[in-house]
């Protein structure tokens, strides 16, 4: 059995069993327990780098659950795929490593942080089953099961959400996630049996071969674009995803933000690959630009009156996917237009997916470090934090990497991305770079409020005792802090090697529905 | 939650157990007829629901064990994905126990639709478990709220807010 081309299939597999398996875990005591959960955390990590290796040079990994080949997308004469399919591309492998590092990382950072509280036979079940939808959604080729594995993280992400059952707001939150991403789901149900129901297929890649342009794909684009959007928490769908951050372990936000990264997956290969002649026109270019707008300057703004700092976290999660959405929008609006503006396109894409991964290291390193300092003073209020950073020198420099790097100081990572976007925005309007540039420097104060806040200034009496974060959690931040300073380090190599394969992967629908169709 | 009439729990004491031979039934031919693990899993949970109903709250928490409907479901899970993982080298999920394809010395023991049926069981262990732990937390959260029990040894979040 060739390892390489189960790949797919491990990838969802190794949460999965660590889901199932969690309960028994737990059982054994806390040693086994935690070496359980980073050890198949770990192995996740491992199928998601692996899986990003084998896409280099613009492989297309296939895998058909249930065939009696895991390539035989087309059995017994069909003339399009019917079975469990998943498809990665080189697009996708980004948004996987994202995931599956996040997920190692917040693993490593729960062991510690989780340590005082009870319900483990709970929380590691979900965790993983979290990863495995967040995964899955991003390997899947086709909708019904995009639509499964969005059910499976939103099903996780409130049961997570609402994780400490004795905390009112925890409740609120999970309650209001739970409500909302319920009719999200029925809306992507009603998208997805629309289309079953004129082309009798669900496949990704056969569905981009056949599909029209009607008025029935155009409220079916329009139901999935308000789904995976609202999902991604871009405003005004947003406040489920503030509240969520807020109240979730510090852990498990570090894993909310990739999840709603893998939303954004999911609307942009909706976008580029399924619907490229519709989405191409102009409209939906827009109106990503200005839902990427409002989510970037109103998140920004909310976030810098926030007193609490995983609220203000949660606000610059807002913030940020509307960077993303900006720049996908721009990409597809250059695209469309044509007449030499394909470069401003590309770069505006490629910049897209270097901030998508600057975005889920840096803000799920923002969310370790608020844990880490939860963890350390027991409040979560700013107002009641001050002089840590001599008590805390780890997590203070940690912080300041992840805040530069997410505000696009030069020369961090952030600016790398910000730049890329908002040059080739500069080409569809002039407004775009000064709304990016206003929420740069927003994001910035806000970050130089809390560290002022938290770290800076005389020690409070209360907090004298305050001590630096146990190895585990500095470990689990120290892992994202390394990746962030290697995207820092060699913006060169990552563009050249990971996002220039991933936006031309995305920008060869043709491809994609090749692989799937079997090669034909 | 109080006990029904007497009228109630004869009937339950008479009929539960149809319905749960034929919630195994639906399990069973999950591969012939409209059905499977899910719903005749869905429909074997409901005994509980029903022991809720008729005999009340008392009785049905002596009755109902938390542990057994957790083996219960732990052990449909891994017997499913065990099934799944008999489909390697083909493919994960491959049903490689089918007659036609297979041809095993175990194939005539087994169910000629191969993995499907056996998945069925699994399905079908697992969501009898999960959904009689699922009126089992309801009942118990209900309980919580009205007079607290349940709430020992639980460390929770407020315990730590300084």
């Amino acid at each position: 059995m060739n390892v390489r081309d189960h790949l797919p299939a491990f990838l969802v597999m190794v949460p999965l069993l660590g889901s199932f398996l969690s309960p028994v875990a737990v059982s054994f005591g806390k040693t086994v327990r935690n070496v359980f959960f980073v050890a198949f955390a770990a192995l996740t990590l491992l199928a998601g780098a692996a899986i990003c290796v084998a896409t280099f040079g613009g492989n297309i990994l296939v895998y058909v659950m249930g065939g009696e080949s895991f390539a035989l997308t087309m059995p017994s004469g069909m003339s399009y795929p019917v079975r469990i399919l998943f498809e990665i591309d080189a697009f996708g492998a980004v948004f996987i490593f994202c995931v599956s590092a996040a997920a190692f990382a917040g693993a490593l950072f729960s062991v510690n942080y989780m340590e005082r509280f009870s319900g483990w036979k709970r929380f590691m079940p979900l965790y993983f089953l979290l990863t495995a939808g967040a995964l899955g959604m991003c390997a899947t080729g086709d909708m019904f099961n995009f639509f499964v594995f969005a059910e499976l993280a939103s099903i996780a992400s409130f049961g997570l959400t609402a994780f400490w059952r004795d905390k009112p707001e925890a409740v609120e939150a999970g309650f209001k996630y739970m409500f909302v991403s319920q009719i999200a789901a029925m809306l992507l149900l009603i998208a997805t049996g629309a289309l079953y129901g004129k082309y009798n297929a669900v496949n990704m890649g056969f569905l981009a071969s056949v599909m029209e342009s009607g008025t029935m794909e155009r409220v079916v684009l329009a139901l999935i674009i308000s789904v995976t959007a609202f999902r991604c928490g871009a405003f005004p769908m947003h406040t489920h995803m503030t509240d969520a951050c807020a109240e979730a372990p510090c852990g498990v936000t570090c894993l909310l933000v990739t999840v709603s990264q893998a939303s954004f997956y999911g609307l942009v290969r909706v976008c580029y690959s399924i619907f490229p002649n519709l989405a191409g026109g102009g409209t939906v270019g827009w109106l990503l630009i200005v839902m990427g707008s409002m989510s970037m300057i109103f998140g920004v703004m909310m976030a810098v009156i926030q007193h609490d700092i995983k609220r203000l976290m949660g606000y610059h999660s807002v913030s940020q996917a509307g960077y993303l959405l900006t720049a996908m929008g721009v990409g597809l609006l250059a695209l469309g237009r044509g007449g030499g503006m394909e470069g401003y396109g590309l770069a505006s894409i490629k910049g897209g997916l270097f901030h998508a991964m600057n975005y889920s290291f840096c803000n799920g390193l923002l969310f370790l470090c608020a844990g880490s300092l939860y963890y350390a003073t027991g409040t979560r209020g700013l107002d009641k934090m001050g002089g840590l950073a001599r008590n805390m020198p780890w997590t203070a420099a940690m912080f300041v990497v992840a805040a530069a790097g997410i505000s696009g100081l030069p020369p961090f990572n952030g600016f790398v991305s910000k730049w890329m976007i908002f040059g080739s925005g500069f080409a569809v309007h002039p407004i775009l770079p000064a709304l990016g540039m206003v929420t740069s420097v927003l994001a910035l104060a806000s970050f130089v409020k809390v560290f002022q806040a938290a770290f800076l200034g005389p020690p409070r009496a209360k907090l004298i005792a305050a001590r630096e974060a146990p190895y585990g959690m500095l470990a689990g931040m120290g892992l994202l802090a390394v990746l962030i300073l290697l995207l820092t380090l060699f913006p060169g190599w990552f563009m050249g090697n990971v996002f220039d394969n991933a936006a031309e992967a995305l920008l060869r629908p043709q491809d994609y529905i090749r692989a799937a169709m079997g090669g034909r | 939650m109080k006990p029904l009439s007497v009228v109630v729990t004869s009937v339950f004491d008479i009929f539960a157990w149809f319905m749960i031979v034929f919630g195994v039934y639906v399990i069973n031919n999950g591969h012939n007829t409209p059905g499977g693990g899910f719903q005749g899993g869905a429909i074997v949970a409901t005994f509980m629901s029903f022991v809720l109903v008729a005999y009340g709250g008392k009785k049905f928490m002596t009755w109902a064990r938390e542990g057994a409907y957790g083996a219960l479901e732990l052990i449909g899970l891994m017997a499913f994905f065990a099934f799944g993982c008999l489909g390697f080298p083909n493919a994960f999920f491959y049903n490689s126990l089918a007659i036609p394809h297979g041809g095993t010395p175990l194939s005539e023991w087994l169910p000629y639709c191969g993995t499907i049926s056996l998945m069925n069981v699994a399905v079908g262990a697992e969501v009898v478990g999960a959904l009689s732990l699922v009126v089992y937390y309801m009942y118990g959260s209900i309980r919580m709220v009205d007079t607290g029990a349940g709430m020992g040894g639980e460390r929770g979040h407020d315990r730590f807010d300084r």
